[in-house]
């Protein structure tokens, strides 16, 4: 194993291979495993699951590079996804990624310095009724506005 | 009001969510009843009775759905439940895995019966870590009763649940790629035929319901097919969560009959506009559905009136917006998101969606001319019937409803050279 830990390929092989009849759709789970334990999903740890697996790592890499929500690259401590969507649209979500950008002094797409932070516009995050959504990490932020940006900032800056 | 909260009573009290309260609430005795006294083609014939249809957007009577699974063939075949919840404007699902998990397993026991079933799929949109957590807390629970696992309720039925994360990708919604997500490849949606009823996950039988169809189920085997035709019309049967967002006082999820009279929805049940400004248009079953008029609102929530007035029910999802917005932006906002999810398998939907939406852009900043208006109905139009999925059909029927709607608009913003509603 290049990156992964020993408890990740245990549980890997003890825990989600078993609940599956063929071996492919484990790539998934083993995906999430990987990136909930280093962060991203890098072409070493592609390789490690492949190995795990016992399948082809071309085949793992295609299913990675077809979901968006697996991080091809690192990404901050925390990852700040606005969902911008048309129900957020309308309830200013603009305003929302204005604000994060501004406070945290990065463009959509970037991690703070101090690797602290990265900010995302993304597509529907299927809470429209408590618009404007902002889900980091695996929280969702509902009711959001420009107002609390800094203080859901200084939350997260305590808790780190 | 008629259907309100008659089959998801525990979304609003949130007093269901432990099998303990469940089973409270008679909980787990319309799977009793299936596994110790129905054959499995009678429960076939109760849903198809019940006319239920999908609730995930296509509306396809989900019992006549499940009749289409061979019976003399050998070896598994599988349910999956899609919890993929993806189209914009739907939020309903995520409150049965938070609130009402149990009902959704028990639905799940019992169509995985009717269809022959001894493994079930559920796949639940990645970004749904909480709804996830407290299905499989269900599930847990549930295998600890014995309500999942070996001989349920002292029949020879099996049954094992098992939850799949999906990981950012629309598309995945549309049971054949939500298929092929499950068996761990790239979410590319399948030719047809063969339907997933004949051959689907692993190659073998498969039948894929949406989580508020399965949860539905319950309700029609303990009460009756008749019971649940006494709410809806004719060809509408039953309730529906209405996921309403947007510029409403009350938005959220609400139960209650099909059939129901938009207005009746917007204004007594969601408490009309949020500062009173009028309504300009609603997008009335998710982004896929083209948009009403203000004076095309007087409108039946159900599957027939809202396709004869050329949109649809969807899944129920209902956005809603108000004077002073852009409807320009909202169809580039629409087709960008479809941009962004086309899987990129067929060419129309994949250099279309993009074409489409650059055109749009244009649109907005008023640099196009008259002309391009056709152009860009013309390339919307040639999406259309041209993909193996409805992916592609959603970018020209959003397209065509919007320009048709709001040509208007459309022209103030070349004529303008300009957004009009630009501040």
């Amino acid at each position: 194993m290049k990156v992964l830990s020993d408890t990740t390929v245990k549980r890997i092989k003890e825990e989600i291979l078993p609940r599956y009849p063929e071996v492919t759709s484990a790539i998934l789970p083993s995906l999430w495993e990987v990136q909930r334990e280093l962060g991203w999903v890098s072409a070493d740890a592609v390789k490690d699951i492949a190995e795990v697996l016992n399948v082809p790592a071309e085949l793992v890499f295609d299913t990675l590079s077809f979901y968006t929500m697996f991080q091809k690259r690192p990404v901050g401590k925390f990852h700040i996804q606005v969902c911008t969507n048309v129900s957020c649209d309308l309830l200013g979500a603009m305003g929302v990624v204005e604000a994060f950008k501004k406070q945290l002094g990065v463009e959509v797409g970037e991690t703070t310095q101090d690797g602290m932070f990265s900010l995302s516009t993304v597509e529907c995050l299927g809470a429209c009724g408590e618009a404007v959504v902002v889900q980091i990490n695996d929280e969702y932020y509902t009711g959001v506005t420009p107002e609390k940006v800094a203080e859901i900032l200084e939350t997260l800056k305590r808790s780190a | 009001m008629k259907g309100e909260w008659v089959i998801f009573p525990g979304i609003p009290k949130k007093d269901r969510k432990s099998l303990n309260e469940y089973l409270a609430a008679g909980g787990y005795e319309a799977a009793r009843k299936v596994l110790t006294q129905m054959g499995s083609q009678d429960v076939i014939e109760e849903v198809k009775k019940s006319g239920l249809r999908g609730r995930g957007g296509a509306g396809f009577p989900a019992g006549v759905k499940w009749g289409f699974v061979p019976r003399d063939v050998e070896g598994p075949r599988y349910l999956c439940c899609n919890a993929d919840e993806g189209e914009p404007g739907t939020f309903k699902d995520r409150e049965i895995l938070l609130h009402v998990p149990h009902q959704l397993i028990e639905g799940m026991i019992i169509a995985s019966y009717a269809i022959g079933a001894n493994k079930a799929f559920v796949y639940v949109r990645g970004e749904f870590h909480k709804e996830a957590a407290s299905l499989q807390r269900a599930i847990d629970e549930a295998k600890e009763k014995g309500f999942l696992g070996e001989n349920l309720f002292g029949s020879d039925f099996s049954l094992d649940i098992v939850v799949h994360m999906g990981a950012g990708a629309y598309v995945c919604g549309e049971e054949t790629a939500l298929i092929n997500s499950i068996e761990g490849r790239r979410g590319w949606p399948r030719l047809r035929p063969p339907f997933p009823a004949v051959k689907g996950l692993y190659g073998r039988p498969t039948i894929v319901n949406n989580v508020e169809t399965l949860a539905s189920v319950p309700f029609i085997i303990s009460r009756g097919a008749d019971e649940f035709r006494k709410y809806g019309t004719e060809k509408s049967a039953g309730t529906k969560l209405f996921a309403v967002s947007g510029w409403v006082k009350k938005p959220g999820v609400y139960e209650r009959e099909l059939g129901i009279p938009l207005k009746e929805l917007l204004e007594d049940v969601c408490g009309g506009s949020r500062d009173g400004r009028p309504f300009y248009f609603v997008i009335p079953g998710g982004i896929s559905a083209p948009p009403l008029t203000a004076d095309e609102l007087d409108v039946t929530m159900d599957y027939e009136a809202l396709a004869e007035k050329g949109t649809m029910l969807g899944s129920g999802a209902v956005m809603v917006f108000p004077e002073g917005t852009c409807p320009v932006r909202v169809a580039l906002r629409a087709i960008k998101f479809y941009e962004h999810e086309s899987c990129g398998q067929c060419t129309p939907c994949r250099e279309g969606s993009g074409w489409v939406a650059r055109m749009l852009e244009d649109v907005e900043k008023g640099q196009l001319v008259g002309e391009d208006l056709e152009l860009l109905a013309d390339v919307a139009q040639n999406i259309f019937g041209k993909t193996v999925c409805p992916l592609g059909d959603s970018v020209a029927l959003v397209t065509l409803g919007f320009l048709k709607k709001f040509r208007e608009e459309f022209e103030k913003h070349l004529d303008a050279g300009r957004c009009p509603y630009a501040e």
